[in-house]
């Protein structure tokens, strides 16, 4: 048994034929072959799945892809679509990934940060970004870029 | 001239914008079409016992199965080090989840539907679970054909036993040793099994077409290990090196644990037996804790000796490894800390003995440290706790016995330079060594550990690596080597080292992943060696281009050759200071003479790297005598502990951690080996820990069960501190790093409890639940 649903995708309509067992993360990567969200766990655990789906973020091996009905999903092709974002220009100048495979889904959930909190402090950042592991770096390089690439203008004094 | 312009230049990683555009492309991102098969695997349920029956009759009915194979249709043995493994079980399963057969279907869910309906009848053997129950004599033997399995030289496995191999040091006199010591300190020390947990699961995809040629794509540390070690195994079916190709794009994480052959070699068996099509085999989260490579297990007695004024006059060390169900791999690494297990120290008088003990547990393997993490934990702990029993400051008592350049190792070589007293006063320094912290709240106590580290590349005499390098028309340059980009940022040191010689910038120089059909040799991307020897390679490939470049000038300007450098990615001249030539006017073209000839031709340079004066050969009953180390990365590590002393939670307020690096080809990707390792390191100690049942049977193979380390789990502080004494070998005089952070975490922490609460843990993990239960009992 199949069923047709219609979503919109990183600002496209479309309709994919999915099996109702099928979770997003598989339909993403194998139908349509969205490829930055990756397997790491299958669980929920470690993040590296991360889209946005409705613009909050979901672990997509969590999510059944029928529940997506009707919905916007956006995933790290969505998110620079238009060019790199100040966010991910950060990340690279300060060389803040290692093996880079959280790298897609730690981008998510900054992106949905800043959306929410344009200017984070370092706490607000960890705990943004406190569901997608990576055992790499530390995750202080990670931390680091993202509140230089969000720091309020300097003449607003500090903290906002 | 001497100046440098992109070594030791914090320049943005060459990798980092294909990663953070998600970009990068991991194996299991690789589009094969709708011809791809997915495989799934039949396990042991049982940690040791016969295969009496696998009865695949159902499986092989079930639709979309397209081949069901088992142990019979490939009888064969693999490994590195030690040809122990098997590609599928034969008559007998040592470790629950072993793999006995797959299954190759068109969908993955028809494969493991049909996997599960493989039936295996066992008969049960009894299982061997603690390693120093394998070494009762009337322990089962698990693998009776031990004294026929091919070696290397320097593994001495004892046949009859479970004793797959004895490592031997012995230096001075030991016994004298201890008697002129003034204090004797003994104690043992035990370690468990950790996970690796890369994020990226192990993934490989094989396909053998109907010319007979095998590819194999694969997440892996070892594209030419996989080659070599795919050939010997498949040889009786007629593969050679010449039909198999291993292709490795990015890596999401190794660590040891995509070093060498796991999994991949049951993808490259399964392409033979569905010809013409690729085949898939991707680990679920929990096979990768439970059939990959885990970190060993090891109970270590440790007797130290020491005078009055602090001078160690003896050490023994007794290791018993608990290797697992096949050692091919981990074995090396029992025959590493063998060679090592002084730690940095001069000790004239050494006994070790490292047992590598098979046990019905997952394969032991590599895992960043290779046994100098496990064997620091007890090494470290203990010359504290011996410093402060004579009275002496533990860092004191380290500067008095730190290992320096010309002392005599424990085999009897020469210690390399070393900035150990610099790491040590830095580090020190960097933790306020020597005044006490106090904390406001009266439930919380503050502590300080301090714990030294060393470690050197565990690697065959002739472990080597080749580079390749071209010039683009723009002046671009284009690298093909074959270590691996696992995240500690290898490619962008490469583009630094060829960059610095080449004067062209590492932004314009792209390093390739690799593909044993185009790029050059490489032993594998483990032992924190690339950095040095792959290094060395490239630096030799970007001189001889070098070398052709100022040809070509001098063949069409006429300069003498001696004359010509070149910087700012031109050519100049010293006694013309008006010549200047772009690179990119002749590095493809090259140059036009008067009478319209050229001259020159596309730039291209190549460059090996062999030590000539490694060598495994040493007397078996004391290593003395061989070279087996090319050289010691050492530094030191410190940490301000706070504790709740009700609770046991522990809160790292800042730590320190200082390596000599000999020279940071990129200081910024050196302290991302120092946070990343660290935090390791950490999570090794305050919170991972893998549980096993009476069965042998894993209970804790997922994130939820098994924590590793979030974002809101780091240090308050780290400090990260470069030290650079030249390795005078290395390229610009740079040594490994990757391995070495995570070494010292545990026993700093260790010290760092016991200074804060006089409470001494002796066994790994100190979770604060160990801690606070510890309190509750009277010290």
């Amino acid at each position: 048994m199949r069923h047709d649903i219609e979503m919109k995708l990183n600002g496209e309509r479309l309709s994919v034929e999915v099996h109702p067992r099928e979770v997003l993360l598989d339909v993403l990567r194998t139908q349509l072959g969205v490829k930055s969200p990756k397997v790491g766990c299958e669980r929920g655990d470690c993040g590296a799945c991360t889209v946005l789906l409705d613009g909050r973020s979901v672990r997509s091996c969590l999510v059944l892809a029928v529940e997506t009905d009707g919905h916007e999903l956006t995933t790290l092709e969505g998110i620079e679509h238009d060019g790199l974002t100040d966010v991910q220009e950060a990340l690279i100048e300060h060389s803040s990934f290692q093996c880079g495979f959280c790298a897609p889904g730690i981008v998510v959930a900054a992106a949905e940060l800043v959306t929410r909190t344009p200017h984070p402090t370092p706490e607000e950042v960890r705990e943004a970004i406190a569901g997608n592991l990576c055992r790499c770096t530390g995750y202080e390089a990670i931390v680091d870029a993202v509140v230089a690439a969000t720091r309020a203008p300097a003449h607003s004094g500090g903290e906002t | 001239m001497n100046e440098l312009h992109h070594v030791g230049s914090r320049a943005p990683r060459i990798d980092g914008r294909d990663k953070v555009s998600g970009a990068a492309e991991f194996v299991d991102d690789i589009e094969f079409g709708p011809d791809l098969l997915h495989a799934a695997v039949v396990e042991s349920a049982h940690a040791h016992a016969r295969i009496v029956d696998i009865d695949t009759s159902v499986a092989e009915a079930m639709p979309g199965v397209v081949k069901v194979v088992t142990g019979r249709d490939f009888p064969f043995t693999f490994g590195l080090y030690m040809k122990d493994r098997y590609v599928f079980a034969q008559q007998t399963v040592r470790f629950v989840g072993e793999q006995v057969a797959a299954v190759v279907a068109r969908d993955p869910v028809a494969a493991r539907r049909a996997a599960e309906a493989v039936s295996v009848t066992y008969e049960m053997l009894p299982a061997v679970l603690d390693p120093d129950d394998a070494l009762d004599e009337n322990a089962t033997l698990i693998h009776p054909e031990l004294g026929e399995y091919p070696h290397v030289p320097w593994f001495f496995p004892h046949g009859g036993t479970n004793v797959a191999h004895w490592r031997k040091t012995r230096k001075g006199d030991v016994e004298a040793g201890f008697a002129e010591a003034d204090v004797v300190l003994e104690d043992t020390y035990r370690v468990p099994r950790y996970a690796h947990c890369a994020i990226e699961p192990h993934v490989v995809v094989a396909k053998q077409d109907h010319a007979g040629r095998l590819t194999v794509w694969s997440a892996s540390q070892s594209p030419y290990i996989q080659r070599d070690l795919f050939a010997e195994a498949l040889a009786p079916i007629g593969l050679t090196h010449h039909d198999i190709r291993v292709i490795t794009p990015y890596v999401g994480g190794g660590f040891g644990g995509k070093a060498g052959v796991t999994m991949e070699i049951i993808g490259a068996a399964l392409a033979t037996a569905v010809r013409g099509h690729p085949v898939k085999l991707r680990w679920s989260r929990e096979q990768e804790f439970y059939n990959t490579y885990q970190r060993q297990g090891l109970v270590a007695t440790i007797k130290v000796g020491a005078r009055s004024d602090g001078t160690i006059t003896a050490l023994g060390h007794e290791m018993h490894w608990d290797a697992g169900a096949y050692v091919e791999y981990g074995a090396n690494v029992v025959n590493a800390a063998g060679l090592s297990a002084t730690g940095p120290y001069r000790i004239p008088n050494v006994s070790i003995d490292s047992l590598c003990i098979y046990t019905n547990l997952p394969p032991g393997g590599p895992y960043r440290g290779f046994g100098y993490s496990e064997f620091h934990f007890g090494l470290e702990s203990h010359m504290t706790r011996l410093a402060l029993e004579l009275g002496i400051d533990p860092v004191e008592f380290r500067r008095i016995n730190a290992i320096t350049e010309g002392d005599e190792l424990p085999y009897g070589a020469e210690m390399n330079p070393s900035g150990l007293v610099e790491a040590i006063d830095r580090t020190a320094e960097a933790i306020d060594w020597g005044t006490t912290e106090a904390s406001g709240d009266p439930r919380k106590r503050i502590g300080k550990g301090f714990a030294l580290f060393w470690k050197a590349p565990a690697m065959p005499p002739n472990a080597s690596s080749a580079s390749f390098l071209k010039f683009n028309e723009d002046g671009s340059i284009n690298i093909t080597v074959s270590g691996m980009e696992l995240g500690q940022g290898y490619l962008t040191a490469m583009a630094q080292i060829a960059g610095e010689v080449l004067a062209v910038p590492p932004s314009k120089i792209r390093v390739e992943t690799p593909d044993t059909d185009r790029n050059p040799y490489e032993w594998q991307t483990v032992a924190s060696h690339i950095t040095w020897s792959c290094g060395n390679a490239v630096h030799s490939a970007a001189v001889e281009a070098r070398e052709r470049i100022i040809d070509t000038v001098h063949a069409a300007r006429g300069y003498e050759e001696g004359t010509l450098y070149l910087e700012d990615e031109m050519v100049k001249c010293e006694t013309d200071p008006d010549f200047e030539l772009l690179l990119s006017d002749f590095v493809v073209s090259g140059l036009e003479m008067e009478d319209g000839t050229w001259r020159g031709g596309p730039i291209v340079g190549s460059g090996s790297f062999m030590p000539d004066f490694a060598s495994a050969q040493s007397d078996p009953q004391t290593s003395q005598g061989g070279h087996p180390n090319v050289h010691y990365t050492v530094g030191a590590a410190g940490v301000v502990l706070e504790i709740d002393i009700e609770t046991g939670k522990m809160k790292v307020l800042r730590a320190a951690l200082a390596v000599d690096v000999g020279k940071a080809i990129n200081p910024t990707t050196v302290e991302g080996q120092i946070v990343g390792g660290m935090l390791q390191g950490l999570a090794t100690v305050l919170y991972e820990d893998m549980r096993f049942d009476a069965e042998g049977r894993l209970l804790n193979p997922n994130f939820t069960d098994y924590k590793i380390p979030t974002s809101l789990d780091t240090p308050e502080m780290v400090i990260p501190i470069i030290v650079e004494v030249p390795q005078p070998d290395g390229p610009f005089g740079a040594r490994g790093v990757g391995e070495h952070t995570m070494i010292p975490a545990a026993p700093m922490i260790a010290n760092a409890v016991a200074d804060a609460t006089g409470l001494r843990v002796t066994s790994m993990p100190i979770t604060a639940e160990k801690v606070a239960m510890a309190l509750l009992e009277p010290v």
